[in-house]
């Protein structure tokens, strides 16, 4: 899967935690959680699991604190894929 | 960790220490109970002349039981420095009066990364429930 694939399938996963619509329209490779989207750490739990559901993957402690960012998810979910 | 370990872990004291006793915990769950004193400070103004205890209140001693002995209990005893508090969405059913005791039923969800959810609900001693909601915290 591409990255603007996965972009695509992560954005309505991000959505339901994202109150600044246009921070969320400017969704990009560069997009961080915390510090663009103003998501907290606990909500960050809640997107890592739907990421899960999402991909089939299996993301451990290790992987998840990295998923701070757009492209260190993207990376990750190409990593669990491809390990599939 | 038995039931009464966990109580002494908990971070809480008098006045807000809302658990007595544990029932039943394993690690799908937690069944717990506490009474609440008619002397507790609240009752003086909640509401004047008339005490009925918090909604507030109700959801901490939901959060004390549900989420924070059962995230001791998942923990496995590792040492925890700091928790929080992330989310409640609680309804409120039927008021709950001085010296009346509840027992708090909570039922996890996940707890993954640090993160504990539970479906947790409130029953008096008619078993009849007071309230009822989802409730999150999380090990920071």
């Amino acid at each position: 899967m591409n990255k603007e694939e996965i972009i695509e399938k992560l954005k309505p996963i991000v959505k339901p935690f994202v109150k600044d619509e246009t921070a969320f329209n400017a969704i990009n490779e560069k997009t961080h959680f915390i510090t663009d989207l103003n998501i907290n750490s606990a909500n960050l739990v809640d997107i890592v699991l739907d990421v899960e559901e999402a991909f089939s993957i299996e993301i451990d402690n290790e992987s998840m604190e990295k998923m701070l960012d757009l492209e260190q998810t993207i990376l990750i979910i190409q990593e669990k894929l491809s390990t599939k | 960790m038995t039931k009464e370990e966990i109580i002494t872990k908990l971070p809480y004291a008098k006045p807000f220490l809302f658990v007595d006793d544990l029932i039943v915990i394993n690690e799908n769950g937690v069944e717990g109970t506490f009474t609440f004193d008619s002397n507790l400070d609240f009752y003086k103004g909640h509401f004047k002349n008339n005490p009925i205890t918090p909604g507030v209140i109700l959801t901490e001693t939901m959060a004390q039981i549900g989420l924070v002995c059962l995230g001791i209990y998942l923990n496995e005893g590792k040492e925890i420095q700091n928790i929080g508090f992330t989310s409640s969405e609680v309804e409120f059913l039927k008021p709950v009066f001085p010296n009346e005791k509840v027992t708090v039923i909570s039922e996890k969800v996940y707890f993954r990364f640090g993160k504990l959810k539970c479906n947790v609900k409130m029953l008096n001693e008619k078993r009849e429930e007071v309230c009822s909601g989802t409730l999150a915290g999380m090990i920071v």
